[in-house]
């Protein structure tokens, strides 16, 4: 499994041919407590850069951007009541959706941890 | 373009205490402290919470006070020596230039605190409306701060025992630490607390000393809002503005009895037609599940037709649940009525709620 990062800070992990997308705990600590998550829906198609969730802190709305092309296969349900996962457990229990990618390729264009980390430093 | 924010005297201290500066009303002020929204706005409604208000702005006025008056929506000869009230400036359509308080905590005059975004344009205003009748000096050499919260008195019982005396919206002179401050008890958060205007050469000092209390956490802007929409409480901009009058925005109780009566405020005629008519829009309270309703969504009725708009919205972490207020045509304002808002264009049910969301905890003696 690889864990690749976009400069919007979501973080995508690829295991065969799905990928699990989520938001950093870098963008998780700057939106502070999450408060609520708007997913989309099983079946959707996405492109590379569309908006395909909303994640509400106490004081704002953030777009969440999809990093690849691809359709959602599974949507994070726990997140319905339990936002906070999002907090406290951003690359695991806060997933947001399970993609099958449309062109693997497109995962190059991404960053590695490394270069995450210093986009963020 | 870059512009250059304006400090209060207690930047610094923001800064040392990890604040997230963002800029607000032309000043460099904390949204968050590391405490974050939530817990700062949990601390406040438990404990007690330190808000630097220095951005807004106060000022004295002395002289002719009919001439203030005329101005305002309260009557001033109802306002005691150590009493304070909240009051509007009214435009001549009844729109809203500004919310305001107005108190006389001493024998000099009126002191009003008006909000940061307005404060230049009140303050020019005041002073034209005034000239030859009366003196207004703004007063930016001293800070504002706010201690806020149920254990506010338990602070202020140990700093400075006789300000607890005072009751919900008296006010009056004071000795803190050695320091002269004039002193209210009011706030912006539904909570007892105590609205403290000091030399600015002291505010440092003294914002530690009241930080260095247990019970005391420092309080941003984020939470500070959060606070004020569960108290249903206005934001000037937002929740009002010179579109909207006072019986729009359902603060009727905000225009004296004899001012109403004598109908010699700016835009009273469009007051008492709206208030005989009976058909404009109201300011509301909304309740609603799952994503909160942010402000300028659309509040639609069951059928689809939108009724309404939302002014301020967010999650509120002592109701624990997504609040907004808004305005909605009059045959929607009643609470328990169920209407929906459009999140990103997707229906949400919400019902009209009484404000305000969380009980107001004054202390009235």
């Amino acid at each position: 499994m690889t864990t690749r990062y976009t400069e919007d800070h979501e973080w995508i992990t690829v295991d065969g041919d799905i990928a699990t997308v989520g938001i950093t705990a870098f963008a998780a600590g700057q939106l502070g407590d999450v408060v609520f998550v708007e997913l989309p829906e099983v079946g959707k198609t996405l492109a590379k850069g569309d908006e395909f969730a909303v994640v509400e802190s106490v004081k704002a709305a953030s777009e969440v951007y999809a990093p690849v092309d691809g359709e959602i296969t599974a949507i994070n349900d726990a997140l319905e009541g339990e936002p906070a996962k999002v907090n406290e457990d951003a690359t695991g229990d806060g997933w947001f959706v399970k993609i099958k990618l449309a062109d693997a390729a497109q995962l190059d264009g991404l960053m590695d941890e490394a270069a995450y980390n210093a986009h963020t430093a | 373009m870059t512009e250059t924010l304006h400090k209060t005297p207690l930047h610094a201290l923001h800064v040392e205490l990890g604040g997230k500066m963002v800029p607000f009303a032309g000043y460099d002020m904390p949204v968050q402290y590391p405490l974050g929204i939530m817990g700062e706005h949990k601390h406040c409604r438990e404990q007690a919470g330190l808000f630097d208000v220095s951005h807004m702005g106060q000022a004295r006025y002395v002289g002719d006070e009919a001439a203030l008056e005329a101005l305002l929506t309260c009557d001033l000869s109802e306002i005691g020596a150590g009493e304070q009230k909240y009051t509007l400036l009214p435009n001549e359509r009844g729109g809203i230039r500004d919310d305001l308080m107005v108190s006389r905590p001493d024998g000099k005059g009126i002191y009003l605190v008006v909000n940061a975004a307005t404060k230049d344009a009140d303050f020019a205003h005041i002073e034209a409306a005034t000239a030859g009748k009366g003196n207004l000096t703004r007063i930016p050499e001293r800070a504002l701060l706010a201690l806020q919260g149920p254990a506010a008195k338990d602070v202020m019982a140990r700093l400075c025992p006789e300000a607890c005396k005072m009751v919900f919206m008296q006010c009056g002179l004071f000795t803190l630490d050695g320091v002269d401050v004039m002193m209210s008890r009011s706030g912006y958060t539904g909570e007892d607390g105590f609205e403290i205007s000091i030399p600015e050469a002291d505010a440092d000092r003294i914002a530690r000393l009241l930080l260095a209390q247990d019970e005391v956490a420092a309080i941003g802007l984020g939470a500070r809002d959060s606070l004020r929409l569960e108290a249903g409480l206005c934001l000037y901009g937002h929740d009002m503005d010179e579109n909207r009058t006072a019986v729009e925005a359902s603060l009727i109780w905000a225009l004296a009895k004899t001012r109403r009566e004598r109908g010699d405020f700016p835009g009273a005629d469009v007051i008492a037609t709206q208030i005989e008519e009976k058909t404009c829009q109201k300011r509301v309270g909304l309740t609603l599940t799952g994503a909160p309703a942010r402000e300028g969504a659309e509040i639609a009725d069951k059928s689809g037709n939108v009724i309404g708009i939302v002014t301020s919205g967010g999650f509120g972490p002592t109701v624990s649940g997504p609040v907004a207020m808004g305005y909605v045509d009059r045959d929607f304002m009643k609470p328990g009525t169920e209407v929906d808002i459009l999140v990103r264009g997707k229906p949400r049910a919400a019902t009209i709620t009484k404000l305000p969301f969380v009980p107001a905890n004054f202390y009235r003696g």
